[in-house]
């Protein structure tokens, strides 16, 4: 049984790396970070909606609500989840993930022209 | 007969990362696929006709929604200073933000029900049409994941925190797994909100 956290201590491309253990000082230094992340997700929240009321054409509304959305996925993803520092292995699995996920979206675009009916 | 899994603290070898870790990534995108086809389903009804109706026209509350938007990223702050505080050593602050989020979590089902009561009572529901069949069904099945969320959290606040006194390291990598789920269900979120609501 493992009763204390034996983790490799070397660095990971000199970033935060949630899999080594860190000093009090630099998770607090990651906190402050994620406080900073917050108030930028609530300011995208709020000019989301804003935007809304704007009545934009339908394709630019889509345009612009789902790039301030993958801005929003990328600083969660991205530092809540610490995916700018993880693995490679994980990378691979979100690799595979993206490709068939990226399908999924990409299929029903097609349906109107019976590409697969051909 | 007790079975040690290995690797739920030190990362493993080949991985670079303890097991628990790669199982939650793993079962993260089984669920981005699970969503994913929602999404597409989303698409094609959207794009087979020629005018879908637009969220707030149907009468979705979108200030309601907006507050969930805020409710659920405050949320995916809490946790992850839960996870920092007990990586500081500091179970009581780090339970003060699992409180934290487990209450977030019960404001957002709340005000999930508010919007479900409203729907019901103005007679719409998943059968009316197309547009309220795929607000149900994505809503519900996110819904049912924050619900999920709730139970992992009140375990781990309860009875689930005895392991911080016999094995810290565990427990703790045990509320980074839990956050990395939450996580997910909080970017599940952010795109749901614009799509159902605001185009």
């Amino acid at each position: 049984m493992e009763s204390s956290q034996q983790v490799d201590e070397q660095t990971h491309g000199g970033v935060h790396d949630p899999n080594v253990h860190h000093s009090p000082e630099e998770i607090k230094k990651e906190v402050r970070k994620y406080l900073v992340v917050f108030f930028v997700l609530a300011c995208l929240t709020a000019i989301t909606v804003a935007i809304s009321y704007l009545h934009l054409p339908t394709n630019e509304a889509i345009a612009v609500a789902l790039i301030i959305a993958s801005i929003k996925a990328f600083l969660v993803a991205g530092y809540f989840m610490h995916l700018l520092s993880e693995r490679k292995l994980i990378y691979a699995v979100l690799a595979v993930t993206v490709f068939f996920f990226a399908m999924l979206l990409w299929a029903p675009w097609n349906h109107h022209y019976d590409y697969f009916g051909r | 007969m007790h079975i040690e899994i290995p690797y739920n603290v030190r990362p493993r070898p080949d991985t670079g990362l303890y097991n628990a870790k790669l199982g939650i990534w793993l079962f993260l995108a089984s669920e981005v696929m699970l969503f994913g086809a929602l999404f597409s389903s989303l698409i094609l009804l959207r794009s087979g006709v020629p005018h879908w109706p637009h969220g707030r026209d149907e009468g979705l509350n979108i200030p309601l929604a907006t507050v969930n938007t805020l409710v659920l990223i405050i949320s995916s702050v809490t946790v992850v200073l839960a996870w920092a505080n007990l990586r500081l050593g500091d179970l009581k602050k780090g339970r003060i933000f699992l409180g934290a989020t487990l209450l977030c979590a019960c404001g957002f089902m709340v005000i999930k029900a508010i919007e479900y009561t409203d729907k019901f009572k103005l007679g719409h529901f998943p059968k009316t049409n197309n547009f309220y069949a795929i607000y149900f069904t994505l809503t519900g099945l996110h819904g049912l994941h924050v619900l999920g969320g709730m139970i992992v959290f009140s375990y781990f606040i309860g009875p689930g925190a005895k392991m911080w006194f016999t094995e810290q390291a565990r427990y703790t990598n045990r509320i980074e797994v839990a956050g990395l789920y939450w996580h997910f269900v909080d970017l599940v979120w952010i795109f749901l909100f614009p799509v159902l609501y605001l185009l």
